[in-house]
């Protein structure tokens, strides 16, 4: 038995490349799946959620302007980084959805191996999903894949670790900045990936990240003028009330999101497969076609 | 109809040359089209005019919630008894069909377009109906080639699609909806708009003649409330829209919830840029056409004129003075450049927000324009000293006014362009290849028109940004609207 006293870590948001509390002073208890206190989160609010918007706002012109390559590069970095602290994410993993911590290493692998996949669409997307057009007439015409811009995403409520990254890393691959609500219950992963993004050349304000209930701070981000577009994954097995809620949340925020028209991607259908190989719908999800005419003479 | 020439300021006299009506054969009166045969709908009927000379062409009956309900199942038997079960080959070859009568029956189909939508026949003559045509001839190819579009190796048609459609275009609109849906595998019903019901019934004669089985495509009418009923629908698999942003809005709240899939092409405030290098005489011609095509009854018109200080004054000059021999009237005149407005309703809102940009301190001026007695007119025009905030520099007017703001610097122009909660298109006019590449690709818009405007093709993917909707017609990228699972896992 050690004398020394654990040096314990205070969970926070990231809003903008920052570590804030909660600018409402507000925190909740984050228990294991037996019930032991494992830490406080911070509880976010509306306006913590309106902050993360700007902060994702200025950051995206950065971002979705920068090349393919880097964009990259930047995402590869991020696996880099988590690699290194792979431990201490099993354990929050392995605490937080009761997982043993083998299999827990195991998930935290498969999250790293899921950045390492997404970095390597960066630079293919547009080949994949844009093309040139034959059009009938003198006309150079080309469709080109385009960031949605500032994406809104309720990050699944039971994985809390590789059911995040799964939402997060195709939204950024695309050249989207995101401001994320964690899982409720699970939230601890989420913010030591904010300081795996913090410490990867991801420019602060790309990715942000609230602890806190979907339920509570979803509204505000469906209603938001400069949000364009909403993942609504957490709505699922997070609204803790009675049956039917889930559903009730979700169709609530879809429709507060027409206000402005935004894209919006609903939940599954059944449980995700978290471990299963992606596809391209979560990048298409958040993604405009640009299409260019330009004549053709001399 | 005659109406005089408007433009003996410049000197030209054309004497009248009206395309014939007699090849379309107008009944007194129209149902709605469902399983295959024409019926009588069970709602008020109402009275479809022209829009040129407010004759009535046809009393038309309106689809109830019951004749809703009846289309759908059609679409719904259709579906699971005949079109799924096809060979995609075979979907396909109907598909070619159409495109085939159609374009037999081409003229038909134009004259009857612009005598019930106002357009000049010169349009529906030579874009809307040769697109339309083009439109299934292309989706028809796709058929038996969905395994190679990228949306997975067997993918699976939605079911039944409820298509509702604007007035600006019908037949084109129709084939937009339509021709992706079928080639899919999907069955649908449309509705075209109240102004404007006549050639979607025409087109429903051509779907007889190919000998479409019944129920494939299904045509009902009516104005919102039938619409309503349409979208609401608890059997429809898939919603298009094309319309207001206003009417995308409501829709989108009543899918909340549902597994039924949207697609939305609303409205727009595109930007034309016109930078100093430009070849001004070509710009002035695209920006010509890029609001006063069809009335700017145009969802992607170019009505935000965004022109370079140092060129302003020679690009308002030039622009005047090609207005003034600008034809309007007659729209069945083969001469005629610009027709009547859809609608009295639809004047009504054209002339409100013009006179709010009078009173909001533009400058209003339009050619000198001899408009007819009869029908529902608006000369083209522009307003100059547009500053960003005035209401016709963001509201979308869907007529043919042009407001004219200038920029000194790309940042500025870049700026000024996405200034505005809509992102259906735009334009670039310079002579620098460079600079229309950095600012097409910071605009943010769905179509750019480089050194162009107003050009469409089926193979050519289009739809907007922000709240001009979401999903894309036209191209490969048309078929994901209508094909199962894109979304998912």
């Amino acid at each position: 038995m050690s004398s020394r006293l654990d040096v314990r870590k205070t969970y926070k948001l990231y809003i903008g490349g920052k570590f804030p509390r909660s600018e409402s002073g507000r925190s909740y208890v984050v228990t294991d799946t037996k019930g032991e206190f494992l830490a406080n989160a911070s509880r976010a609010s509306r306006k913590d959620a309106r902050d993360a918007v700007v902060a994702a706002r200025g950051a995206f012109s950065g971002w979705s302007g920068a090349t393919a390559y880097n964009r990259g590069q930047v995402l590869y970095r991020v696996a880099e980084v988590m690699e290194g602290r792979a431990e201490q994410f099993a354990t929050e993993v392995s605490a937080g959805e009761g997982l043993r911590l083998t299999q827990a290493r195991g998930v935290v692998a498969a999250a790293i191996d899921r950045w390492v996949w997404y970095a390597g669409w960066t630079d293919k997307l547009s080949q994949v999903v844009g093309g040139t057009n034959p059009v009938a007439g003198p006309y150079f015409d080309f469709s080109i894949p385009e960031p949605t811009g500032v994406v809104a995403i309720l990050a699944p409520q039971d994985s809390s670790l590789l059911g995040l990254v799964s939402v997060l890393a195709p939204a950024l691959a695309g050249g989207n900045v995101v401001v994320a609500v964690s899982s409720k219950r699970r939230p601890l992963p989420a913010i030591t990936l904010a300081e795996a993004f913090a410490t990867s050349d991801v420019p602060g304000g790309v990715v942000n990240l609230l602890t806190g209930g979907a339920a509570e701070i979803g509204p505000w981000l469906a209603e938001h003028a400069d949000v364009n577009a909403i993942d609504l994954t957490g709505t699922v097995g997070g609204s803790d009330g009675a049956e039917g809620a889930d559903a009730e949340l979700a169709r609530d925020l879809e429709a507060k999101a027409a206000g402005t028209l935004k894209r919006v991607r609903r939940p599954s259908v059944g449980s995700p497969d978290w471990a299963a190989e992606p596809g391209l719908s979560r990048m298409t999800a958040f993604l405009e076609t640009k299409t260019v005419w330009h004549p053709i003479g001399v | 109809m005659s109406s005089s020439p408007p433009t003996a300021a410049v000197g030209f006299e054309y004497a009248p040359a009206p395309e014939s009506r007699a090849i379309v054969d107008l009944r007194a009166s129209y149902g709605l089209f469902i399983n295959g045969e024409f019926v009588d709908g069970q709602g008020p009927s109402f009275k479809s005019i022209s829009p040129a000379t407010e004759e009535v062409l046809a009393e038309v009956s309106a689809a109830d919630a019951a004749d809703v309900d009846t289309a759908v199942r059609a679409a719904r038997r259709a579906y699971n008894g005949t079109w799924s079960r096809l060979a995609p080959a075979e979907r396909g070859k109907y598909l070619f069909r159409i495109a085939r009568i159609i374009q037999e029956r081409s003229r038909e189909l134009a004259v009857l377009e612009s005598l019930d939508n106002g357009k000049p026949i010169r349009e529906s003559r030579d874009v809307d109906v040769p697109l339309m045509a083009a439109h299934f001839f292309y989706y028809a190819g796709w058929a038996d080639k969905l395994a190679y579009a990228g949306y997975g190796p067997d993918p699976k048609p939605l079911g039944v699609a409820a298509q509702v459609i604007p007035w600006n275009f019908p037949l084109l609109m129709l084939a937009w909806k339509i021709a992706p849906a079928l080639a899919a595998g999907n069955t649908v019903v449309l509705k075209p708009a109240e102004t404007t019901p006549l050639t979607a019934l025409l087109f429903a004669e051509v779907c007889q003649q190919a000998d479409l089985p019944p129920g494939v495509v299904n045509i009902i009418n009516g104005a919102g409330n039938t619409g309503r009923a349409l979208v609401e629908h608890p059997d429809i698999d898939k919603i298009a829209f094309t319309g207001s942003t206003e009417v995308g809005r409501q829709i989108a709240i009543s899918a909340a919830g549902t597994r039924k899939k949207l697609t939305l092409e609303l409205g727009g405030k595109a930007a034309n840029i016109i930078f100093d290098d430009a070849p001004i005489d070509q710009a002035v011609e695209g920006i010509v056409n890029g609001i006063f095509f069809n009335q700017g009854h145009v969802c992607c018109a170019g009505s935000r004129l965004l022109v370079q200080e140092s060129v302003a004054e020679e690009v308002n000059s030039s622009l005047r003075r090609r207005l003034k021999t600008l034809r309007v009237g007659d729209p069945l005149d083969k001469n005629t450049d610009v027709g009547a407005i859809n609608s009295a309703e639809q004047l009504a809102r054209i002339r409100e927000l013009s006179a709010i940009g009078e009173e909001e301190g533009a400058v209003r001026w339009s050619p000198p324009c001899d408009l007819p007695d009869r029908g529902f007119w608006f000369p083209p025009t522009i307003f100059t000293e547009v500053s960003p905030a005035h209401r016709i520099a963001r509201d979308e007017i869907f007529g043919p006014v042009l407001s004219v703001l200038t920029f000194r610097t790309p940042d500025e122009a870049v700026a000024k362009a996405n200034n505005t909660p809509y992102g259906l298109s735009a334009g670039i006019w310079s002579d620098k290849g460079s600079r229309i590449l950095a600012i097409a690709s910071r605009l943010r818009a769905g179509v750019v028109w480089a050194n162009t405007f107003n050009r469409f093709d089926p193979s050519s993917p289009f739809g907007g940004y922000k709240e001009s909707g979401y999903g894309r017609e036209g191209g490969r990228h048309g078929l994901a609207a209508y094909l199962a699972g894109v979304e998912e896992e």
